[in-house]
């Protein structure tokens, strides 16, 4: 409930351990809340919201975050450089170990000490992810993450989730772009003023 | 060779009233009437305390007045620092924790340690100065870290979201808002002597204390003040995080400051 407005309402959905799950649907629709259920910066008024099995309510918080990782909608760079981003999701990071995220969002390595700011929007957000692929995630909440970016860095973002998808790593992407919605998903959800319309449409992946 | 103000001088003196409320006339600033009205009731205000004071410190009289005097200037800087930062949550229970934390610390190296006796006269102008730079303090500190977590809620979240406590992703902010409360206070620490006389210093000597004198009592004055300073606001700003964080390490909704 959100000023005395619910929010969502009546939302059922078991959404499988695998591949890429779209949340699409019109901005306003609750979408962001969801996502913010599912790792507790919100907790429901009513309702259970689940992962693999045990209600958020009886796991830490803490732990839980670490596997169930959050890229936000816009950039959220702390300030230093991007070694320093990236090690605040893990302060005993190696260098290795910060390098080989880099690698799997497509940043260079080389950048590590550059500061984080003079990144370009596309690279930011990739940073952002890199930074909660550190704390080793099973599962990633997107929450528009490309809403701000040009075709050609949206395009790169696209490509490396899918990748990232295609490692294990669960991801619950919500967009309202149905094209990108198409062009990324294993199955979509419409969510429309709160509402979850009935079963995901399932996409024919290559 | 004690110097003392007479009636008619104090009446006098109400020339430099005058200069300040004649120059609102000439600029057309419209401030006359406030100017007299802020300096009548200072006077009414200081008349009152001084003759309470006349009551609460006079020889003979227990200590305990002037613990009872020291108790209600904390419940009321509380109030007023609530009523001047209403966006702050908790801010009153928040601030009465921190003052008497600050007063426990401050009171307890003066008196405790023997720097000055323990007696109404010592008691009540040393916690009044604790008191009233403390206030400010709080509502700085408190004022900044609200306005921090609220305007930097994605940074926090964000924080949050990467799996460190509250505690943890508050840090950055906790720091900011303690560097901007005591900054001023160690600025202020920094220039005395030089740039200004302080009140206290000011005061004995106009009262016909010798420098030195004056001088060792305004030194300790000066470090009461940075170490009030420094308790209370490290005690809001704590306090503030427990209040604005769940326990389950969510950041709780703060609304924008209402436009005045």
């Amino acid at each position: 409930m959100r000023a005395g407005r619910r929010v969502l309402d009546r939302i059922t959905a078991a959404i499988p351990a695998a591949g890429i799950t779209v949340i699409a649907g019109p901005s306003g629709a609750g979408k962001t809340t969801l996502l913010r259920l599912c790792n507790r910066l919100e907790i429901p008024d009513e309702g259970t919201v689940s992962y693999r099995g045990q209600p958020l309510d009886e796991l830490d918080p803490l732990m839980l975050r670490r596997r169930v990782g959050m890229v936000f909608q816009r950039p959220t760079p702390f300030p230093g450089t991007i070694a320093d981003n990236l090690t605040v999701a893990l302060p005993s990071a190696a260098t290795g170990e910060l390098s080989a995220a880099l690698n799997r969002v497509a940043l260079d390595p080389g950048l590590l000490g550059q500061d984080a700011r003079t990144l370009s929007g596309g690279e930011l957000q990739r940073m952002c992810l890199a930074r909660t692929l550190v704390t080793q995630p099973e599962t990633l909440l997107l929450d528009e993450p490309t809403s701000a970016l040009d075709a050609e860095p949206k395009q790169v973002f696209e490509t490396t989730a899918r990748d990232l998808a295609g490692q294990g790593i669960t991801i619950i992407w919500v967009t309202h772009d149905d094209a990108q919605a198409r062009r990324v998903a294993d199955r979509i959800y419409q969510l429309r003023d709160g509402r979850l319309s009935g079963a995901p449409t399932e996409e024919a992946r290559p | 060779m004690n110097t003392t103000v007479s009636w008619a001088g104090l009446a006098v003196s109400l020339l430099l009233v005058a200069v300040a409320a004649g120059i609102s006339w000439w600029q057309r600033l419209g401030l006359q009437r406030q100017i007299l009205i802020a300096a009548i009731r200072a006077l009414v205000q200081l008349l009152l305390v001084g003759a309470a004071l006349t009551l609460v410190i006079s020889p003979g009289r227990s200590i305990w007045w002037s613990w009872l005097w020291v108790a209600a200037m904390l419940g009321y800087a509380a109030t007023v620092a609530r009523r001047r930062a209403p966006e702050v949550p908790h801010l009153l229970a928040l601030a009465l924790a921190s003052f008497t934390a600050a007063a426990v610390v401050t009171l307890g190296v003066l008196f405790g340690l023997h720097v000055f006796p323990l007696t109404g006269r010592t008691l009540v102008p040393i916690a009044g100065m604790m008191v009233g730079n403390s206030m400010t303090a709080t509502v700085l500190a408190g004022r900044r870290l609200t306005d921090e977590l609220r305007d930097k809620r994605d940074e926090v979240e964000a924080r949050l979201a990467l799996g460190q406590a509250s505690r943890q992703a508050a840090t950055p902010y906790v720091r900011a808002a303690l560097r901007a409360a005591l900054t001023p206070q160690i600025e202020t620490t920094k220039a005395t002597g030089l740039v200004f006389l302080p009140g206290a210093m000011t005061g004995l000597i106009l009262a016909g204390a010798a420098p030195v004198q004056a001088v060792l009592v305004q030194a300790v004055v000066m470090f009461l003040v940075l170490a009030a300073t420094a308790t209370t606001t490290v005690v809001i700003a704590l306090g503030l995080i427990r209040r604005l964080f769940t326990h389950d390490h969510r950041l709780l909704y703060l609304p924008a400051p209402a436009d005045h």
